[in-house]
């Protein structure tokens, strides 16, 4: 275990808090008028709950958890959508296993398994490719789901079934992007952001170039980090080095494996196969523009909703969030799980109401599972 | 499905489709490398090679101390054993007739 030893060093890592604890008073950032630094992934999240890192560092640090985890921003209309496709005729509709439990309006794709829906978790849009070929006489749909990291496997899958001609093959596309919503939460006149910690993975994916606007025009920081807890105090010192020194640059702190221009393989069959969707819906966000990617007309064989006409194919969606579920004010660091009035009572890790509770990327999970709520009531 | 796994290319399967056989702790099951793909050389270049795999596809190389790191963290975060055992359930699918 001589690797866990390295990251988990208690010297190297006091070393890191002294100096965060310094460079924060070198700000004048207080418990009542702290530094915002949003984490923008969901596995940045649940490594500081993990970690205990926010409760490591000063009070005059707050951590926002961003929106950075796919399952949770994705609202009930579409998991209703997705219920659709799943229960109609000859449709076997396969998902990752994390978004079987997410709530809609009217049932999960659990529930709607359980109903006689023919739903089946897979690893991989391989996967649902591989069953496509078994299948023939069956419409395999994939449920298209996540970030930067995940959208290049889409991609290459679509472009494997038009190679193939496979003709029951489709994707109920809910890919998202990264950048757009932090354009939308740095214009929210009520989020007070002063820095970011940006995604480790996605950014492998993207490069760095696509959060140039974060610092050339909105004047805040950006580190692009890794997951270990070492490495996220270490990014998150240099995003308060930067405040301090009244910078506001992108950097890469994570180099060894984010290329500055992302992995081109992956930028090209994206390119070929997606193309914005004007805006998209986000749960707790609203409709943000530029924010989703939608199959372009070359591949609309391969497109759910041009298949089975649902969606944003048609003109009227319903949009609806459960009474009293605040996913939207914790998802933008208005409210802290536990002022919630659903948190831990109506809504668990065992049945949840909110999005949020559903994944261990997750906030309000993170701080379910990890006692932050209690904690916070001491500190 | 934000944090990739590590895993060691073991072979290659399918050259046209760009499929090579992967072992992720102690699971072996067909990933997609063309995002890591070599230049204008054969695939088998990269058997032996560590790549980090997102649902199924190879999205980065990096090298074994990398890899042992970052296996170690989605242990302690908890996150390798449900990644390996998805793997692991719908390789035991894809495989049944």
């Amino acid at each position: 275990m001589k690797y866990v030893d390295e990251f988990r060093d208690p010297f190297a890592a006091r070393g890191v808090l002294a100096a965060i604890a310094r460079t924060v008073d070198a700000i004048g950032a207080i418990k009542e008028k702290p530094i915002h630094i949003m984490e923008i992934c969901g596995g940045h999240t649940h490594a500081i709950f993990r970690y205990g890192l926010d409760k490591l560092t000063p009070p005059g640090l707050e951590f926002i958890h961003g929106p950075g985890c796919p399952v949770c921003v994705l609202p009930m209309p579409r998991v209703d959508e997705a219920v659709e496709i799943a229960e109609r005729n000859g449709v076997i509709f396969t998902t990752f296993g994390d978004a079987m439990r997410v709530p809609g309006t009217k049932k999960s794709l659990l529930q709607a398994k359980a109903d006689g829906a023919d739903i089946r978790m897979v690893y991989s849009p391989l996967d649902a490719l591989d069953l496509a070929r078994r299948n023939p006489n069956r419409d395999i749909v994939f449920f298209g789901l996540g970030f930067e990291t995940t959208t290049p496997s889409t991609a290459l899958s679509i472009q494997q079934a038009a190679a193939e001609r496979l003709t029951n093959f489709s994707v109920f596309c809910n890919h998202i992007t990264v950048p757009p919503p932090i354009k939308a939460l740095l214009d929210d006149p009520f989020m007070i952001l002063d820095g970011f910690v940006g995604p480790g993975h996605v950014s492998m994916v993207i490069g760095t170039h696509p959060y140039d606007f974060i610092a050339r025009d909105y004047g805040k920081p950006i580190v692009v980090a890794g997951f270990e807890p070492l490495v996220l105090l270490q990014s998150v010192l240099m995003v308060l080095t930067q405040i301090s020194e009244g910078r506001a640059e992108v950097e890469n702190q994570y180099a060894r494996i984010v290329p500055e221009h992302g992995n081109p393989i992956s930028i090209a069959a994206c390119n070929d196969v997606y193309e914005p969707r004007d805006s998209f819906e986000w749960r707790g966000l609203g409709e943000i523009d530029k924010s989703g990617l939608k199959i372009r007309e070359k591949y609309a064989a391969f497109d759910a909703e041009r298949k089975f006409g649902i969606g944003y194919a048609i003109a009227s969606r319903a949009l609806a969030e459960p009474d009293g579920c605040r996913c939207g004010d914790v998802m933008t660091g208005r409210i802290k799980p536990r002022a919630c009035p659903k948190f831990g009572r109506d809504c668990t890790p065992e049945a949840p109401l909110g999005a949020l509770m559903v994944s261990s990327e997750g906030a309000c999970a993170a701080y379910y599972q990890y006692g932050g709520a209690q904690l916070e009531d001491v500190a | 499905m934000c944090l990739g796994i590590p895993g060691r290319i073991v072979a290659i399967a399918d050259e046209t489709r760009k499929l090579a056989l992967i072992e992720i702790s102690g699971v072996t099951r067909e990933v997609n490398v063309a995002c890591v793909a070599p230049q204008d050389e054969p695939l088998a270049k990269l058997v032996g090679s560590w790549a980090l795999i997102h649902v199924g596809f190879a999205m980065s190389l990096i090298d074994e101390e990398e890899a042992a790191k970052t296996l170690a963290l989605l242990i302690e975060l908890g996150e390798a054993q449900a990644e390996i055992e998805a793997m692991r359930a719908s390789a035991g699918e894809v495989v049944a007739p």
